[in-house]
């Protein structure tokens, strides 16, 4: 007599644990080949355990083979996808429509991680941590706000992406419609707005030191610049000019 | 400085270089964090702040988005702090030559990030038949030789960095012509702007964005009028 595959619902919390900590090494093995999906396969292996006929048994390696293919997501969401797959996994579900339903999430949990973290949240807590020193924070005033800050989103989205993966299983999808993915980055672009245009200026003052006249010079040149550069938009890489500039000014500075 | 002496700060380049991709992207590789981390090491956090401040302006501009290539400020923002740490306080030059330094390493690093990728897809070349057939030793032991590799990666560019760099970066202090006050205002005119036109490249489409900004600008004038 076998076991039953228990329900991802009753996995118990060591596998969980197990998952959410490999999730965050889920990209130690980025190639140009798979992406992410070994990855995805590594976060998965504990809970694919529970299979019938145990580790090594012919589905656990079966579905680990499936999982290890390729794939490709926003990192911090990866858990959505490899909750709502080890639910699939673990119910039995068709191979077929696991490996039809892995192609249909990558895109959407890449496009919707890329807009709330890498182009909403980690530009606004750099901001946050930039105001924070232009207000005269000490080293690790500054470097904790911002490491709590972030990571405070960071932790939870993950932790939120395999809850919600793990409960929901292939009806994962409407998930991605929640509030927070979908307006979130409408509204902490206008909060970084906001505080880009605080911190800026208090962090390049504290940068430069005393001096109204020079700091206000800076200010004055660095808007004219930031308008010229925002009209070359995507056909300028900003930091490849400042490395230009920087090289040429230094020679400068050397040889006169 | 000799292997011996940048032993400290390549292990603290090797973890936060392992930070950037592979583990666990807790974002202690943002150069804010970075050097002003290096900075501590070496004994003075305030100026690897200082330097961090400036790198993590520039680094606005290179979010990492998907598979796209960038270049890696874990190992870059360590160099940076810890060139800039070391160097006699207010030498005039200590600032450019040190970020100089840093955006170089950042480059170089990010092409290291290049390699170590394909390095593992001929790896993962090599084994793809053990994991076709769900070996779990042959998944683990790609992905844990990833994760090594990445760390040691981290390790040696920030070793090389501080190895190359630091000589340069004294000599060129040494032989600087500019004064203090220009020296440091051509660093932040370079980096307000290449941060000015990042922020404007990824929230020009946020509704009323420039009323926003200008909403924290006016507030910042009065509080820099003020104090």
């Amino acid at each position: 007599m076998t076991n039953p595959t228990p329900s991802a619902f009753s996995l118990p919390l060591r596998i969980k644990l197990a998952m959410y900590m490999r999730l965050l090494a889920v990209q130690g093995s980025w190639n140009y080949e798979t992406l992410m999906g070994t990855g995805i396969g590594f976060a998965m292996e504990p809970a694919l355990r529970c299979l019938p006929g145990g580790l090594n048994g012919p589905a656990y390696r079966a579905a680990l083979a499936r999982e290890s293919r390729y794939f490709n997501a926003h990192p911090y969401l990866a858990g959505v996808a490899v909750g709502a797959l080890t639910r699939a996994e673990l119910d039995g579900v068709d191979p077929v429509r696991i490996e039809r339903f892995r192609t249909a999430l990558a895109g959407p949990l890449g496009s919707v991680g890329d807009r709330l973290v890498w182009a909403s949240w980690l530009p606004f807590c750099s901001l946050i941590a930039l105001c924070v020193y232009g207000a005269g924070g000490s080293p690790l005033e500054v470097v904790g706000t911002f490491l709590l800050l972030y990571n405070l989103g960071h932790f939870s989205l993950r932790a939120w992406g395999l809850q919600v993966g793990l409960s929901r299983g292939l009806n994962v999808a409407s998930a991605l419609g929640n509030p927070i993915l979908r307006r979130g980055p409408q509204y902490i672009g206008s909060a970084a707005a906001l505080v880009s245009g605080l911190a800026l200026p208090l962090a390049l003052q504290r940068v430069v030191g005393p001096g109204r006249v020079l700091a206000g010079g800076i200010i004055v040149a660095a808007l004219i610049g930031i308008l010229l550069l925002a009209r070359l938009r995507e056909r300028a890489e900003g930091w490849r000019i400042a490395l230009g500039v920087l090289a040429i000014f230094v020679l400068y500075s050397v040889l006169t | 400085m000799n292997l011996l002496e940048a032993l400290p700060i390549a292990m603290l380049g090797a973890l936060l270089g392992l930070d950037v991709v592979s583990f666990p992207q807790a974002m202690v590789s943002r150069p804010i964090v970075a050097a002003t981390l290096a900075g501590a090491f070496i004994g003075h956090p305030p100026a690897g702040l200082l330097i961090g401040v400036v790198l993590e302006l520039i680094a606005l501009d290179t979010l990492p988005f998907g598979a796209s290539r960038y270049p890696e400020w874990g190992s870059a923002g360590v160099v940076g702090g810890a060139l800039f740490a070391a160097q006699p306080p207010g030498a005039p030059g200590a600032l450019p030559a040190s970020l100089l330094a840093a955006l170089l390493t950042a480059s170089i690093s990010g092409w290291s990030m290049v390699v170590l990728r394909r390095t593992i897809a001929t790896r993962l070349e090599r084994t793809r038949d053990s994991i076709e057939m769900g070996s779990r030793d042959a998944l683990m032991g790609l992905h844990l030789s990833g994760m090594t590799l990445d760390l040691l990666r981290g390790a040696l560019v920030t070793t090389l960095g501080m190895i190359v760099f630091s000589s340069l970066v004294r000599a060129i202090v040494a032989v600087w012509g500019s004064d203090s006050a220009p020296s440091r205002a051509v660093v932040v005119v370079v980096a307000a702007i290449v941060a000015g036109g990042a922020l404007w490249k990824v929230f020009h489409s946020v509704r009323h964005v420039l009323w926003f900004f200008l909403g924290g600008l006016v507030v910042s004038m009065v509080l820099m009028a003020t104090t």
